[in-house]
C-alpha cells in the first residue's frame, strides 16, 4: 500500500509539472492531460474501493442488514465521487458555472434516491409512537 | 497500473510538438496549415483521453451502480 502511495504522488508530481510545461504553449493539451491523469489515479484507487467495500458487505451480511439498503448507501458514494471527478475537471477548465451545475445534479440525485430510505424512517417512527 | 505511465508523456510530447509546428507553420505564413495542425492533434489526444473516461466510466458503474 504505501508503494502504491509513492507511485501516486510521483506519478502527479510528473504529471504536474508537464502540465505546466505544456500549458505554456497550448493549455487545451494540459487540460487534456490533467482529465487523463485524473482518470488513471481514479482506476487506480477503485481496486482498492472494492476491497473495502467487500468487507463492508460482509459485515451487513453478518449483520443482516436489508440489502437494499446498503446498495443504495454504495450508489449514494457512487454518485458522490463521480459528481466531485466531474466537477473538478470542469472546474480545471474554468467553467465554474458547469462545475456548479454537475454538483447540483448530484445533490438532487442522492436526495432522490434516500427518499425511499427517509419513507421507510418516518413510519418506523410514526409506528413508535403511541395511539 | 492498467494503464502505461508513457502515455501522459505521449500526450505532453504531442502537446509540445503541436506547438512547435504551430509555431514553425506561422512563420512561413500558412496560418490555415497551423489551425489544421492544432485541430488534428488535438483529436489524437482527445481520443486517447476520451478511451481511458470511458473504461473509468464502466468501472465505476460496475462497482458502485452495479449495472452490468
Amino acid at each position: 500500500m504505501s508503494l502504491d502511495m509513492i507511485q501516486i504522488v510521483g506519478f502527479g508530481l510528473v504529471s504536474a509539472f508537464l502540465a505546466m510545461i505544456v500549458k505554456e504553449q497550448k493549455p487545451a493539451f494540459a487540460f487534456l492531460l490533467t482529465l487523463f491523469v485524473g482518470a488513471m489515479i481514479f482506476l487506480f484507487l477503485i481496486d482498492h474501493i472494492v476491497t473495502a467495500f467487500q468487507l463492508i458487505e460482509t459485515l451487513a451480511n453478518q449483520a443482516n442488514i436489508n440489502m437494499v439498503y446498503l446498495e443504495t448507501m454504495l450508489k449514494i458514494i457512487g454518485i458522490a465521487y463521480i459528481a466531485e471527478f466531474g466537477a473538478q475537471i470542469a472546474r480545471d477548465a474554468e467553467q465554474g458555472a458547469i462545475a456548479q451545475k454537475i454538483e447540483l445534479a448530484g445533490k438532487v440525485l442522492i436526495v432522490v434516491m434516500a427518499i425511499p430510505i427517509f419513507n421507510v424512517l418516518i413510519e418506523t417512527v410514526i409506528s413508535l409512537i403511541p395511539g | 497500473m492498467a494503464y502505461d505511465v508513457d502515455t501522459i508523456f505521449q500526450i505532453a510530447g504531442i502537446g509540445i510538438v503541436v506547438a512547435m509546428i504551430h509555431t514553425v507553420l506561422k512563420q512561413m505564413g500558412k496560418e490555415d496549415w497551423a489551425h489544421w495542425v492544432t485541430l488534428i492533434g488535438f483529436v489524437v489526444v482527445l481520443y486517447m483521453v476520451a478511451t481511458i473516461v470511458d473504461d473509468l466510466f464502466q468501472r465505476i458503474r460496475s462497482v458502485f451502480l452495479f449495472i452490468g
